[in-house]
């Protein structure tokens, strides 16, 4: 994917200011920073779910495969599906069983084969290294499940659309350490598959799981780089006293 | 190093893998294409739908509002909105005491009823809990209340207030008036309350606030643009009751005396005024009816403003 002079903010307030970055396919991007810093509105504003709040606006480009995904003739609906999405909140649909859950993105989208949804349902929640605990209750509401199998859950139902980018939004900040550890693994699993963006408060959870990482600050984009470069070596000193925890 | 021992676990842990990813891919997404097209006019259609639907809900009300507005509109002036009714087919004189009896019925209606209507809306939502007998039995004669056809509610007013007393009067009105405004406001305070989120009682709860502080001042505070609108809607709808008043105030063109006497109201001198075979009798009862509709609009927006202005000022 590939950020092209984003200007982004709600009502007369701007939140982010001039972003241009390249985001590699099949790898880990983590976007790091202070609260409040746009971390969060840039990732919204990568399947267009930033728009959707009332006042919000954005200019510029952004193109996944040589698509503008901001162009007047995309259909914004396709664009999240192709680009999925998890939550801060675990939020699985209250009223539909871990089931129904996974095969909600298919079932609404028109998919009727049975044996196919059931196919990806299991796959889904295997990827999401779910299947084992649940799949002797997938009849069982969803929301019964625990908080970090619920986040699992959620994965689990962004995979089954068979995503090309998967954007996290704070995934793991609801969640006890072991079930953060879980999903961390899960990231370094499903990058053979597709692309992931992660919104992380935790900067040894960035330099764990990510092959890129962008600092942010008060709405710009400070400095990008390979992890390992911008954790060792940064290159401006906003960066590495952000790091080394002198501030945010 | 941590880094390194999640390699090893994986390569042990073959379990999260997806097989056939990219083609597992292009199969529901050549699903999904094909449907693209239907999908797109079915949203087209629900959105003409729902448009049509939109205007077959404001015609109706559209065309009432023309139609008051332009028979009413001639009929008022300074005179017509204080002065008393003049002689029968005169044409001449007001409807200021209807005016002012509405306003006296209503408003002490509205002060029995509220307060009784929103605390038994908190004791159903807060205080009952799940399978509580006579909550369920408060909740369905509260239910079969709101069903009650307003001239029995009348009838209740006749026998319990003004036969007591022996004279029709403001206060039976406002008794009648309050038993139709009391399972309204109950039921839409119950179902407001039910919806603020648990979290925000457990903060509270975890504060050490007491129950009923929280209830009231926390969880009923944050329901409460949704329970005003109940309100401003139940007294819309008292405020264009007919045949309870007709039990119990009777009606009169004279102004208020005192409680225990008759007054007249807005929608009993429309009556009157429509029943009478004088051509400017009617164009005073458009008149009347275009204040009527005024009042609950004034006090619509009013309302609306006031809770506004109570939620800004928090921030």
């Amino acid at each position: 994917m590939k950020i092209n002079n984003l200007n982004v903010g709600f009502n007369k307030k701007e939140v982010l200011k001039k972003i241009n970055l390249d985001i590699t396919a099949k790898k880990v991007t983590a976007f790091i920073g202070p609260s409040g810093c746009g971390k969060t509105t840039l990732i919204r504003c990568l399947n267009r779910m930033h728009e959707m709040t009332q006042g919000a606006y954005v200019k510029g480009d952004i193109f996944l495969d040589n698509t503008n995904i901001y162009d007047q003739k995309v259909n914004p609906i396709t664009v999240k599906r192709r680009i999925g999405m998890v939550f801060q909140k675990p939020n699985p649909f209250p009223t539909m069983s871990i089931f129904d859950n996974v095969a909600s993105g298919l079932k609404l989208n028109g998919v009727k084969d049975k044996a196919l949804i059931q196919r990806i349902v299991k796959e889904s929640l295997e990827g999401a290294a779910l299947w084992e605990e649940v799949k002797n209750e997938l009849n069982q509401p969803g929301i019964s499940l625990s908080g970090g199998q619920q986040q699992r859950l959620c994965i689990a139902r962004s995979l089954a659309m068979h995503p090309e980018v998967l954007l996290m939004d704070e995934p793991t900040s609801a969640l006890d350490p072991i079930a953060s550890a879980k999903i961390e693994d899960l990231i370094h699993e499903l990058k053979k598959y597709l692309t992931i963006v992660i919104v992380t408060h935790n900067m040894q959870q960035a330099a764990r799981v990510s092959d890129y990482t962008a600092f942010m600050y008060l709405g710009e984009l400070i400095e990008f780089g390979k992890t390992k470069e911008i954790f060792e070596n940064p290159k401006k000193e906003l960066t590495e006293r952000y790091l080394s925890g002198k501030f945010g | 190093m941590r880094k390194d021992k999640g390699n090893q676990d994986r390569k042990q842990d073959k379990g999260n893998q997806i097989p056939n990813y990219v083609n597992t891919q292009k199969t529901i997404l050549t699903m999904m294409e094909k449907t693209y097209k239907k999908r797109d006019y079915i949203n087209k259609s629900v959105t003409i739908i729902s448009i049509v639907c939109v205007i077959f809900a404001i015609i109706p009300l559209a065309s009432i509002l023309f139609e008051v507005v332009k028979n009413g509109i001639s009929a008022i002036s300074l005179e017509f909105l204080t002065e008393r009714p003049g002689a029968i087919g005169s044409g001449k004189g007001g409807i200021g005491p209807a005016i002012q009896g509405t306003l006296i019925v209503v408003g002490l209606g509205s002060l029995m009823a509220i307060p009784v209507g929103v605390l038994t809306g908190v004791y159903l939502s807060e205080y009952a809990s799940g399978n509580n007998k006579f909550a369920f039995g408060v909740r369905f004669f509260n239910d079969v209340l709101t069903g009650l056809p307003s001239i029995i509610v009348g009838i209740v007013g006749y026998i319990a207030i003004v036969l007591v007393i022996g004279s029709f009067s403001v206060i039976a009105g406002a008794f009648s008036l309050s038993l139709i405004m009391i399972p309204l406001v109950t039921r839409i305070t119950e179902e407001t309350l039910k919806v603020v989120p648990n979290s925000i009682r457990e903060a509270a709860h975890a504060l050490g606030i007491p129950k009923w502080r929280i209830s009231l001042f926390i969880v009923l505070k944050t329901a409460l643009s949704g329970v005003l609108t109940g309100i401003v809607l139940s007294i819309a709808r008292i405020a264009g009751e007919t045949a309870p008043l007709i039990m119990t105030i009777l009606g009169t063109s004279l102004f208020f005396t005192s409680f225990t006497g008759p007054v007249d109201a807005l929608p009993l001198r429309i009556w009157r005024l429509a029943s009478q075979p004088y051509e400017s009798a009617h164009a005073q009862g458009w008149g009347a009816a275009l204040i009527l509709i005024l009042i609950v609009l004034g006090l619509n927006i009013g309302l609306r403003l006031l809770s506004r202005k109570n939620i800004a000022s928090k921030h």
